[in-house]
Formats: structure tokens, sequence, C-alpha cells
């Protein structure tokens, strides 16, 4: 079998065995397991800058609640309808993206991630500060009668389940189209040696906010439908958990694969949900995580398949 | 006609000058080698040809026109093409996808993978294609800089010290490399191996402390008394 | 209250975050400066320094005094040793590779809180004063036959706070005299210039990283014992720290002690006079936003001279 198939046979079953899932899973795990793929559809988006192009950002829960926010607020404030919606936080995240990288991309290295981390915070605040129309904290709830898209209902567990796999699908081949295409080839070759691509006549800063705002543009989809498919915003998503929880859920999965986002953010998701049984304090599980994949597994769990066993994995 | 051209090029660094100066006329198709002993300032040169240094002073045309103000990658797309003198390939790719990577700059599809197995063969790596680069010896790195220069099919060829570290068998197939690419390309090398500039120069530049202290036929250079003084007399590179 | 009285008012108590912040900042910039590390934990440390004080407090119990000034050596030397701890067993492990020890202090710092969770618990606390006398201060004002003194309600301070302020100030010297006047400072500054050179000159490099991360940790701590007889411990209490002392560090100039030292005093006391114009909220909005600009456009800080 050539390289091509194994890799469609890998995500293609993946994405079938979601979908079969659909029909057997009890209703707890059903529940969790379309968060998890809204989640994980970010951490897709989160990977493209951190895992591919190599630019570590502690700020992309900036673009998660840009898109988050960017649907809420016109589908509970002016009424707009839910398709429309998802639009404007989508526009909203990937032109934050867009604007914010011409600043943030002029400086690099350690220097590059505080600033998204303050660009982010200053967001977070922001949402904060207009707490009128944001309701801050404490957030609010979207009407089920507005979470209605093309006719279906998407406060349905069924239909959200559905939907919140399609968001999924189109994440997860948006990423593997994209690191198979020569732009992507691109900002591998940036992440693992910048000058030198710059010396084989690339564009290399044009290639980093490409890369950006793919990836600010995906995380603003998946924090739109967040917001739409469990009907509920709040400047918790803004806070830097949510820019950090990527980042744990990439490095825990393997940065750089296309399938470890998922599996990343569905291992963490059910070890915070089980500690949560036991102690208030499961961020607890989220900090060891992150000493221990730096010290012992900084390749991630896809990242040692790829190393021991599947040198094809994109 | 003159494919590159520099006028009073000149470099400082808080206060030292590595280069001062330096008129260059390169014509098209001719190999010219650059040579100097260490810190004349070789690597800076080029270094401002290509757009990685930016110059205190001077201007470099290319091709007819001002390209001073152009940053690397737009001069590099122009037609100019550069190898490291520290060799600097993608360790962590395969062999086949550096070279594809300069290949693609204006190739796209199946041309791609001839044009990567052209470059490879012509450098005599054809059979490491699908190793991880990191994986080769350092002479193989360093001819797979030099095949990812030819995927470019560049106009100029910038070559800093590309035979460092070779073996003779390998230095001796880099000669008839570059005697082949002779007359199509336009090679500026930077050398130190004494008889690579003899058999493949056609005229030879000799920096020295930042100036050019002559410029002639290879035989001409070897001939010249102040060259022997302040480059070959000293003999530690030559 | 006039204006006059209350600008007063917030400059004293923007005086009580300076001093404070000026000396987490500067464990934060120590850290960075010799080490290269960026320390996302440096607020948990903070925390640490104050939940300790209280325990130490509790424990000690009699005068106030008498748990204080335990908890002044105690919870230094105990979040110093921790801090030492983490750089041996992660950091060292990581090469002090700059992304990575930044994730690995991340965690840290959810380890550290979480824990301090689960054992100290979600309350805020208060540990007592050692002294705490009123201090009321007299302003003038223009009345009918000339200028008088008169004593406005409200306006005042405590010996406390003072005493804060003149602690942090001793501090501050102790650390650069430290830095610049003795072998240990000189060893950490030539590491700080070359850690090749350093090791070459047989300079135990691992040895001074441990005392450097202790050292910072320790600042910080410190700084939280002063702090906490005035705001109380809690385990959340980290983040506010963390943010004001990344940005004092960053508009200081990254890794210039006496940058850091300015940037604490106009930071913490800009902080407590805006706060009375502005909502506080606005006031950080604007403090990040300077530092994000300030990283992108002048990376050496705005008082530095050097590239950092």
């Amino acid at each position: 079998m050539s390289d091509g198939r194994k890799v469609l046979l890998l995500h293609g079953g993946l994405l079938a065995g979601l979908f079969a899932l659909h029909f057997v899973l009890p209703a707890y795990h059903h529940g969790n397991l379309a968060r998890i793929m809204v989640l994980a559809s970010y951490a897709v988006g989160y990977n493209v800058l951190f895992g591919y192009t190599g630019l570590l950002s502690l700020g992309h829960a900036l673009f998660f609640a840009a898109g988050m926010y960017g649907m809420a607020l016109p589908l509970h404030h002016l009424g707009l309808p839910a398709g429309w919606a998802l639009l404007t936080g989508l526009g909203a995240g990937a032109g934050l993206a867009a604007l914010l990288a011409l600043l943030a991309l002029r400086t690099t290295g350690v220097a590059f991630l505080i600033v998204t981390l303050m660009f982010a915070q200053a967001g977070h605040l922001t949402i904060l500060y207009f707490g009128e129309v944001t309701r801050g904290d404490e957030g609010f709830v979207i009407d089920a009668a507005q979470r209605v898209l093309w006719g279906i209902d998407l406060s349905a567990p069924d239909a959200r389940y559905l939907a919140a796999l399609a968001l999924f699908a189109a994440s997860l081949l948006a990423c593997l189209a994209l690191v198979r295409a020569p732009f992507g080839k691109t900002l591998i070759a940036v992440r693992e040696n910048e000058e030198r691509v710059r010396m084989l006549g690339y564009d290399t800063h044009l290639h980093k906010w490409g890369a950006m705002v793919i990836s600010g543009a995906l995380s603003a989809a998946a924090g739109a439908a967040y917001g739409l498919l469990f009907g509920y915003a709040g400047a918790t998503f803004g806070s830097v958990q949510y820019s950090i929880l990527p980042l744990l859920w990439v490095l825990l999965g393997g940065a750089g694969t296309v399938i470890g986002p998922f599996i990343g953010t569905l291992f963490m998701f059910y070890l915070i949900d089980l500690s949560s049984d036991l102690t208030t304090a499961y961020m607890l599980v989220a900090g060891v995580a992150l000493i221990a994949l730096t010290l012992f597994a900084p390749q991630g769990l896809a990242g040692e398949v790829r190393r021991r066993l599947w040198r094809w994995l994109p | 006609m003159t494919l590159l051209e520099t006028r009073g090029l000149s470099k400082h660094f808080a206060g030292l000058q590595a280069v001062a100066g330096v008129d260059l006329a390169v014509t098209e198709g001719e190999v010219r080698a650059l040579i100097g002993p260490n810190g004349a300032g070789k690597t800076t040169l080029v270094g401002m040809i290509c757009g990685r240094i930016a110059p205190s002073g001077g201007s470099v045309r290319f091709d007819g026109r001002d390209i001073t103000a152009l940053p690397a990658h737009r001069r590099i797309r122009r037609g100019m093409a550069y190898t490291f003198q520290i060799t600097s390939v993608f360790a962590r790719l395969p062999v086949a996808e550096n070279v594809a990577l300069a290949a693609r700059r204006h190739r796209r599809g199946a041309d791609v993978d001839l044009a990567v197995h052209a470059a490879l063969d012509r450098v005599g790596l054809g059979a490491h294609i699908d190793r991880e680069a990191g994986d080769l010896s350092y002479g193989h790195q360093r001819l797979l800089e030099l095949a990812m220069a030819l995927a470019q099919e560049p106009r100029l060829l910038i070559l800093d010290e590309p035979t460092q570290g070779l073996s003779e068998a390998e230095i001796a197939a880099f000669k008839a490399l570059v005697r082949e690419l002779a007359g199509t390309t336009t090679i500026l090398l930077i050398e130190h191996n004494m008889s690579v500039v003899m058999e493949t120069a056609d005229r030879v530049t000799v920096l020295d402390l930042g100036t050019v202290l002559a410029e002639g036929t290879p035989r001409e250079i070897h001939g010249n008394a102040a060259v022997q003084a302040a480059y070959l007399g000293t003999g530690a590179d030559a | 209250m006039e204006i006059g009285p209350y600008f007063l008012l917030a400059t004293l108590e923007g005086a009580v975050t300076a001093a404070v912040l000026a000396l987490t900042a500067v464990g934060l910039s120590l850290v960075f400066g010799v080490m290269r590390v960026v320390n996302i934990a440096h607020g948990e440390f903070f925390m640490l320094g104050a939940v300790i004080a209280w325990w130490v407090a509790q424990a000690v119990g009699g005068h106030p005094a008498l748990g204080f000034a335990a908890a002044l050596v105690i919870a230094p030397l105990i979040v110093g040793g921790l801090a030492a701890a983490a750089d041996m067993t992660i950091l060292k492990r990581l090469d002090y590779d700059p992304e990575r020890t930044i994730v690995a202090t991340i965690g840290l710092l959810y380890v550290i809180q979480q824990v301090t969770l689960m054992t100290y618990g979600p309350e805020a606390r208060p540990v007592e004063a050692p002294f705490g006398t009123r201090l009321a201060i007299p302003w003038i004002e223009h009345a009918e036959g000339g200028w008088r003194l008169y004593w406005p309600w409200g306006l005042s301070t405590t010996s406390y706070k003072l005493a804060v302020m003149a602690a942090a100030a001793a501090v501050l010297l102790g650390v650069w005299a430290l830095m610049a006047r003795t072998r240990i400072g000189l060893v950490m500054r030539a590491t700080q210039m070359d850690r090749g050179m350093a090791l070459a000159f047989g300079i135990p490099v691992e040895r001074v990283y441990a005392l450097v991360f202790g050292l910072g940790a320790g600042l910080a701590a410190l700084a939280a014992v002063l702090i906490v007889p005035i705001r109380q411990a809690h385990y959340l209490m980290g983040a506010d720290p963390l943010l004001l002392s990344f940005i004092v560090v960053i508009i200081g100039g990254l890794g210039s002690l006496p940058g850091t030292v300015v940037a604490a005093v106009l930071i913490g006391l800009s902080d407590g006079i805006i706060s009375v114009f502005f909502s506080p909220t606005l006031a950080k909005i604007i403090a990040t936003l300077l530092v994000a600009l300030v990283l992108v456009f002048r990376p050496q800080g705005l008082f530095g001279t050097r590239a950092a």
C-alpha cells in the first residue's frame, strides 16, 4: 500500500469511526465526544502554527474567543441568523489573527510568546471591561430558538454531535490538505530552518503570516461552533487557560501530526473529567502532564508512533 | 554582459571594517573565484551580494538592476542561489524534500520530482534520495547543498567553500560539475583549495583586509608577488 | 475628600504596590537575566510565600510580630529551596531550552497552584501585621486669613506600610550589593554574559543556576510575606504579580536590574493613581498592550539601551 493510501485510510477511518460511535455511545459519552471534537478542531488550528510552523503562541484563546463572541454577540443582541453569525465569528478571528500577526511576527522566540500572551490578556480584559454586552465571567446563554442552522436544531444532541463531527472533519481534512500542499511543506521547512528557506527564495515572513491567519481562522471556527452548539459564551474562554489547553492537547497528542490534536484532546478531556470527580484541583493533572511531556515525551503520542512505527504519518 | 556588479560595497561591524569599498564585476557565464586569507571579508561580501547582510555603504547590481534595497528572498527569486559555508540542510527532512523545496519555487507536480532526481544524480546523491538529510555524512551534506542550489536553476550560483570536507574523489567530481555548468551558469566561488581555483576559475579576485588586492586570470594571480606575500606566502590555507 | 489629599493617598498606596512589585520583578528579572529562562510560575512562588507565611504565623502563635518575623525568614527559604529543587529536577534536564522551559514552568504553575488548593483550600486568610499604628497625614488648605493645616478624614497610612517600603528598599540594596560587590555576584554576572566561557573557567554553572532560580523565587516569596498582612493569602493570588512583573521586566529592559526597579516604581505608582481615575480593568488593558508594543517595537525596553 502506498503511503498516500495509508494516510487516507487512517484519517478516513477515524472519521468513519466517530460517525459510527454516534449510534452506539451512551448519552454521557456522546455529549462528551461532541465537545471533544469541537475542542480538537481548536487544537488542529493551534497545531498549524505550533506544530507545523514552529511558532509557540500563548495567546490562541484570543482567536477562540473572537470566534465565539464574533458569533454570539450579533446573534444574541442583533438577532443575526446562526449561519451568518458563524461567518462573523470566523471573520472576527481571522481578521484579528491577520492584524496581530503583522505585529507579533516582528518578534521571534520568547518575545513572540510573550507578545501573543499579552495581546490575548488584553483581549480577555476587554471582554470583562465591556461586561454589559458580554456579561463578563458569568457569560450568557444563547437561546435554543436561535441555534437553528438550515432548519436543523443544533441544541438537540443528535444534530449537535453530527455538526461537531462535520466541523472536526472539515478541520482535519483542511490540515491534511495543507501539509501535503507546497505551502504547508514550506511551513514545515520554516520550522526546521527558517534562514535556509529564506535563502531558497521564499518570503518566510509571508508564510508565517499565512500560517497564523489559517491557525486563527480554524481556532475561531471552533470557538464560534462551540458557542453555537453548547449555547453559551463566557469570558473564561478568552482566559490564559484556554491558550494553554490547546498547547497541552497538541503536546500530548503529538505536535506536527494531523491526528495528534484529536488524540491529545481526547485523552486530556477524560483525564480532567475523571480527576474532577475526585478533587476540585483537577488542573493539577494538566500541570503534571505538561511537565512530564516536556521531560519525557516531547514528541507526544502520535509523534512517538511516527518515530517508532509509521514514518509516513503526516 | 555584466551579470553582477558591486560598487564601493562596504560593511563595518562595531568599528571593525570587514569589507571596504569593493568594486566587483562578474560577466555572464564566467566562473569567478574569490580567494583570500581567513577574515579577508569573503563571506561578508557574498552575504551582502545575496542579501543576508545589509551593507553599510555601496550598491549591488544584478542583471542590470540595482538590488541593494531588495530583501534576500527577492534577490534569490531574480536568479541567485547561495550555498552556506556551514552546512545548512533541513536535517530532519528527507533528502528528496530538501531538494524539492528548492525546485518547487518555479515548478509544480511531477515536474518537481524530475528536477529533484536530476539535481541529485548530478551531484552523485541519487542513491540517498529517501534518507533523512541529517543522516548523511558531512561531505554528502555539502553535496546536498549543491543539489539544492542546482535545483533552483540559478543564473548566478554563489558557492561558499563548497569543497571543504569533501574527499579527493568528490573534489574531482565537483571540478567536473563546475566545468559542466560553466558557460550556462555564472558562478561566484569562495574557495581555499587552490587546485579547484586553478582548474575551474576563469578569473580570480583576491580579497585581503576587506579590499580587492588583485584580480586576473588564475595564471596571473599565481604569479602576482603581492598575492604571494599576502596570501599564498603565508600559506595557512592554501 | 478633595482631589489633592485623594491623590496623595493614591500615591501612598501605589508606593506600597511599587515596593512589593519591585522585589517580585527583580526576582523574575534575575532569573531571566542570568538563566535566560522565562519563569511563568513566578507568581505561584509569590503565592506560596504568602500561604507559607500564614501557616508559619499560625504555628508560632503568641504575639503577631513573632509569627511574622518567623515567616519572614522561613517562607523565602522554603520557597527558594523548592524552586532550586525544581530547577535541578526539571529545568536542568531540559537543557534550559527557552520554549520547553516555558512550557514546563506553565506546568509548574498549575502544580503549585492546585496543590495549594488541595491542602490550603480556597479560602482567603489574613496574617496579622506585627505592628500597624495608624498615622494621619495633614494637608494644607487655603481658608480665610491664609493657609492652614488640617487632617482630612481618611487620609492616613500605617506604620506597617511605611515599614514595607523601607524593607523593600533595603532588600533591593542588598540584592544590588550581592550582584555588584560579592564573589557570588561576580560569578552570576560571568555566567550571564557567557555560559560557555563560565563553564570553561570552572564556574559550577549548574549550581549557579539553581541558586539564581532559588533566589528569584525567594525574592517573590519575601515580597508576598511583606504584603500578606495588607492583602490576604489566597491560592489564586499569583496571577496579578506575575502579570505586573512581566510588564515591569519588559518595560524596564529584560534582565536589567536598575531598569526593572525604575519600571516597578513607575508602574506601581501609576497603577495606584490610574486606578483612582480609570477602572482597574482599563488600566490593565492599557498596560498589557503597552508591553506587547514595547516588545514589538523596542525590545530593549523603554529604559534599556542595549539589545536584550
